[in-house]
């Protein structure tokens, strides 16, 4: 005997909402990135919780491909977050409104 | 109280502090290295549930991959000191207001779920049987993952491509 199902799905939304906390807060997209992989994190504790509740492998299985594309995802982020520094020197996101180089107003 | 059960609250007093200070330091690498112990706390965690699996893949693209790149990332840009406050108060209210919400919501509908009050037994999926059935049942959603990390690849190629012809013309 281990714990309780919502004892686990409680941790899980605690380690969610603190992901939501740091990717609406700071100011920072590599730090809102972060933010986005502890949710990703949260949602595979709570898959991983309902797998043993259930005796199913299925939520495992999900927690793969909830890797998989946390590896996508933090991927393509910093490779956008180098293009968007290279061009504007800074890493607001209050700065980057546009996505291609607006003519004779550097931001 | 059995030692599984000390051993899961200990682990989620480790994860949930690890990552409450990792989203509140100023100093990226700091918040970057608290972030590595909670994914390994998360990796202890998986293993205590019966995924030792995952447990493994946890430590090696989680803790291994990921935040070694964000590491890289940190290093290759510098920043400037932002003026002004670190948390700006018209964003923290909002953030905390929010996140807040979310979770008491998620708390009264996980409570509703009566039976998720018994205590889960302790089992484990070994990683070959967890393998057979990710291969039978799951091949085609393998495949789409593989097919999706290969547009992350080439994807990332292409946005790297770009700022190295923007600088050339920056030059010339």
């Amino acid at each position: 005997m281990i714990v309780p199902l919502n004892h686990i799905l409680l941790l899980s939304a605690v380690l969610f909402s603190l992901g939501m906390f740091c990717t609406l807060a700071r100011r920072n997209l590599i730090m809102m990135l972060l933010g986005v992989e502890i949710m990703l994190n949260a949602a595979a504790v709570a898959f991983i919780g309902a797998s043993l509740h259930w005796q199913q492998m299925e939520g495992q299985a999900v927690v793969i491909f909830i890797l998989a594309i946390a590896a996508t995802e933090v991927s393509i982020g910093l490779a956008a977050i180098i293009a968007i520094y290279k061009r504007s020197g800074s890493v607001d996101p209050d700065l980057q409104t546009t996505l291609r180089k607006v003519e004779g107003n550097p931001s | 109280m059995s030692m599984l059960t000390i051993l899961f609250y200990v682990l989620a007093l480790l994860i949930v502090t690890a990552t409450g200070l990792a989203v509140t330091r100023r100093n990226m690498v700091h918040a970057v290295l608290y972030l590595v112990l909670s994914f390994f706390g998360s990796a202890l965690l998986f293993y205590l549930l019966g995924a030792p699996f995952l447990a493994a893949l946890e430590v090696i693209i989680y803790a291994g991959a990921i935040m070694v790149l964000f590491l890289f990332l940190i290093m290759m840009i510098r920043l400037k000191k932002m003026p002004g406050m670190f948390f700006p108060a018209t964003q923290w209210v909002p953030a905390i207001f929010i996140s807040g919400v979310f979770l008491v919501v998620s708390m009264v509908l996980a409570g509703k779920y009566t039976a998720g009050w018994t205590p889960l037994p302790a089992a484990q999926a070994p990683p070959k049987a967890f393998g057979v059935y990710l291969f039978q049942t799951h091949w085609l959603s393998v495949e789409i993952a593989s097919m999706l990390l290969l547009i992350a690849l080439v994807g990332a190629y292409v946005l790297g491509l770009r700022v190295r012809r923007s600088e050339r013309e920056e030059r010339s």
